[in-house]
């Protein structure tokens, strides 16, 4: 067996507003469209990766919130209902979906090992979170590859953003080691907007994208700010500035997803492609990728 | 109206240990013990509606109220799977959700119902429900909680509540599904291991539950914002359940307090509390915050950007003009009769008259004040907030929509203002108004020459400081 590679690690935001609008059959609601700028985003970004193939997509979603721990999904497939909590209106989803069990228990297992508190979820009548499924259709309609999902350790919460990401790092680390030991090609997403202070109102048409924009201009100039870092290749940048992102700019970093991801990406120095940038319901979301493909040397 | 009320309120933990293994650890045990024995009362109390605040459904887009009349599904707990599933199928009173719905949005909140299959029910309200309530025969409501509410939103949405129980005249429960301390332990314990995470926690839980057990409940309402401080994990949804429901009580301190338990569950507070409203007679009220009975705070942000950012901006503003809709007197539709004269162009009366009447060729105009068609906003700000505090305001702006909804009237009529006879005015506040009425009239109707009188008069049923009553010769 080769050694695993990790094929690309992509920023993919999760609002349900992106399903929505493009009415897909599985979801129940029926929209006119909007948020175009991001959706084409997603589109640009799949035929980006459309060259490249892989085994599995790892992904960590901050609406899998769990406060004692990090949890993998551990049995081998989950279909059900997926009901936004907060858009019901909006993401009604028929999901259908497969795990690389193998490649979570593998993570998990290395993380174990470096002391993290982790722990398989194999419960049948669990609910995957909106997150995942958003952003797991988002990224691959077709629902062809196995997924590994992680759940968000609220650390933030607990204790503050510099404890969050050192345990992100660390889980990133063995994230990547894992990958890599699997033989498997795999690509890594943090399901996470940016800005995160929302709106408190919805329109009467939510796809109604004159209403559409950033709660604040402190907001904006915090999301360029982090995508001009993306853009330049100053992953590192991020990271320090994390805490205060996260604070100021009340961010969906806090979940861990965006540390967690350029750490397993090995703190890229090489600068992600900007695929798409908009506003949903006042939160800033950028779809990025990193093309590991084209700057890291597979040694297998 | 009928006179509906509150017969009890429970405060109730919300982790799933107490459905799924109350045999597992003798604290969790009495938990669940406590439960079954708050569900006795309720039944004793011949209670027909539960309403649960729970802190476990966060809500963006106001508060969200659950309208499906039987939900059903497998809840499965994100932290504590392994523990198993919990099968629920729920009996909602629908109407009871809508009716609350519609009360929340006139007393200002942005709410909604949400009603559709599948729905997630949160961890909380599915234990509560599941052990309160165990063969569904009384109807039950479970709201959200909004992230972004603060307290007077929070109190209002219990206004709004106890609007219904008391129109619908329902023998009411009102729940909170909540932890006292919420900090968990954050790595895997062994059922004999729970305890309360720390010793500040245990104190502080054992403060509230001393002020709880007294019938202190508006004083731990008061204490949220520092409990928040001091013992909470700042998850999305901050303490606000005290809020809701010491307002549900009628913001009280005389209240009747039986704590049933308290235990940890995997570190977390988690306490059984009835809440008694008979009084003790003892409760040394210590109101010291305001109380709302609308809300006017941050909303509509999708209507302009700068709204969005800055609460007080708005509520400046609002003191340039506010609407009184949603405090005032009920508007009516003006009537219609014989020689009757009604118009859009005016703003709504407040009772059962027309703007004005034709008689032959004279014109009876009602008395006209300074609000606006269609928004009922008062150009110069109103004379006084919700809860009857002075606020400053403009009486020449005042006056001059007076003025202006006067010419509309007229006009409607088929009348010019030159044709205005007579006029009566009346000021709330004959010292410090006249003098900007004054001018504002010799402006305008001053030229045209109607007699005038000016009266002073103690208030007028909307908080304007100006109305006039004039008369009309149409002529020829």
């Amino acid at each position: 067996m080769g050694k695993g590679q990790i094929v690309a690690g992509c920023l993919a935001p999760h609002p349900p507003h992106l399903v929505y609008a493009e009415n897909p059959p599985q979801n129940e609601p029926v929209a006119e469209g909007g948020w175009e700028q991001l959706r084409w985003g997603y589109e640009r970004l799949r035929a980006s990766l459309s060259e490249h193939d892989y085994d599995a997509i790892v992904l960590l979603s901050p609406h899998w919130q769990t406060y004692v721990g990090t949890h993998f999904l551990g049995l081998p497939n989950f279909e059900g209902l997926s009901v936004d909590p907060i858009f019901p209106n909006l993401f009604r989803y028929h999901y259908d979906m497969n795990v690389d069990v193998e490649l979570a228990q593998a993570i998990h297992d290395e993380a174990a090992k470096a002391g993290l508190p982790v722990k398989m979820m194999e419960n049948p009548d669990f609910r995957v979170d909106y997150g995942t499924i958003t952003t797991g259709h988002l990224f691959n309609p077709d629902w062809d590859k196995p997924l590994v999902v992680i759940s968000s350790n609220r650390s933030t919460a607990y204790y503050s953003v510099e404890v969050m990401q050192e345990i992100m790092i660390e889980l990133g680390k063995v994230t990547r080691k894992a990958i890599e030991a699997s033989g498997k090609r795999v690509v890594v997403l943090a399901s996470n907007s940016l800005s995160h202070r929302h709106f408190t109102t919805e329109s009467e048409v939510p796809e109604d994208m004159s209403k559409e924009h950033i709660t604040s201009h402190a907001m904006h100039l915090w999301d360029m700010r982090m995508i001009e870092y993306m853009r330049t290749g100053q992953a590192q940048r991020i990271l320090d500035e994390m805490p205060e992102f996260t604070e100021q700019a009340i961010a969906e970093s806090d979940g861990g997803g965006l540390s967690w991801l350029l750490s397993t990406l090995d703190v890229p120095d090489y600068p992600g492609i900007l695929h798409g940038y908009g506003t949903i319901i006042g939160t800033g979301n950028a779809v990025v990728e990193w093309p590991c493909y084209a700057h890291e040397v597979n040694e297998g | 109206m009928t006179s509906g009320e509150v017969v009890a309120s429970f405060v109730v933990p919300v982790h799933p240990h107490t459905v799924l293994a109350p045999d597992q650890n003798p604290g969790w045990r009495r938990l669940r013990d406590a439960f079954n024995d708050a569900a006795q009362t309720i039944r004793d109390l011949d209670a027909d509606l539960l309403i649960i605040y729970s802190t476990t459904w966060p809500s963006i887009i106001g508060h969200q109220i659950q309208a499906d009349p039987n939900p059903e599904w497998v809840m499965v707990d994100h932290d504590f799977h392994d523990l198993g599933s919990i099968p629920y199928s729920f009996n909602i009173d629908a109407d009871f959700a809508h009716a609350w719905n519609e009360a929340n949005e006139q007393r200002g909140l942005q709410s909604r119902c949400v009603n559709y299959k599948g729905f997630p029910i949160d961890v909380g309200s599915v234990v509560a429900l599941t052990l309160l309530n165990p063969d569904n025969s009384i109807p039950a409501v479970i709201v959200s909680s909004n992230m972004y509410a603060n307290r007077s939103e929070t109190t209002v949405l219990a206004k709004s509540c106890l609007d219904v129980i008391k129109t619908q005249g329902r023998r009411a429960v009102a729940i909170t599904a909540m932890s006292l301390s919420n900090r968990m332990f954050t790595d895997f314990i062994k059922p004999e291991e729970d305890k309360i995470h720390s010793l500040k926690d245990d104190e502080w839980n054992r403060k509230i539950l001393e002020f709880l057990e007294q019938g202190r409940l508006e004083d731990v309402g008061q204490l949220s914002r520092t409990i928040h401080r001091q013992i909470r994990v700042q998850k999305v949804v901050a303490f606000k359940p005290m809020w809701w429901l010491s307002a549900m009580n009628g913001n009280r301190n005389d209240l009747t307090g039986r704590i049933l338990a308290y235990e940890a569950i995997h570190g977390a507070g988690g306490a059984v509390v009835h809440i008694d409203p008979t009084s003790t007679g003892i409760g040394d009220k210590e109101y010291d915050e305001d109380d709302v009975e609308y809300f006017h705070g941050e909303r509509g942000v999708l209507e302009g950007s700068d709204e969005a950012e800055i609460d007080q901006s708005r509520e400046a503003e609002r003191t340039d003009e506010t609407s009184v809709s949603e405090s005032g007197p009920a508007l009516w539709d003006p009537t219609e009769a014989e020689g009757s004269v009604n118009t859009d162009a005016a703003p709504k009366p407040v009772g059962a008259y027309p703007h004005a009447r034709k008689v032959g060729d004279m014109l009876f105009l009602s008395g006209v004040g300074p609000r606006q068609p269609g928004t009922n906003a008062i150009p110069g700000g109103p004379i006084h907030d919700e809860n009857g505090e002075p606020l400053d305001y403009d009486i020449k702006a005042q006056t001059h929509a007076v003025v202006n909804n006067v010419r509309r009237i007229v006009e409607e009529a088929g009348a010019t203002m030159d044709q205005v006879v007579d006029v009566t005015t009346f000021l709330v506040d004959m010292k410090r108004d006249f003098a900007g009425y004054n001018e504002v009239w010799a402006e305008t109707l001053g030229t045209v020459g109607p007699t005038r009188t000016t009266l002073a008069i103690d208030a007028l049923p909307t908080p304007i400081a100006v109305e006039m009553k004039v008369i009309v010769h149409m002529g020829e």
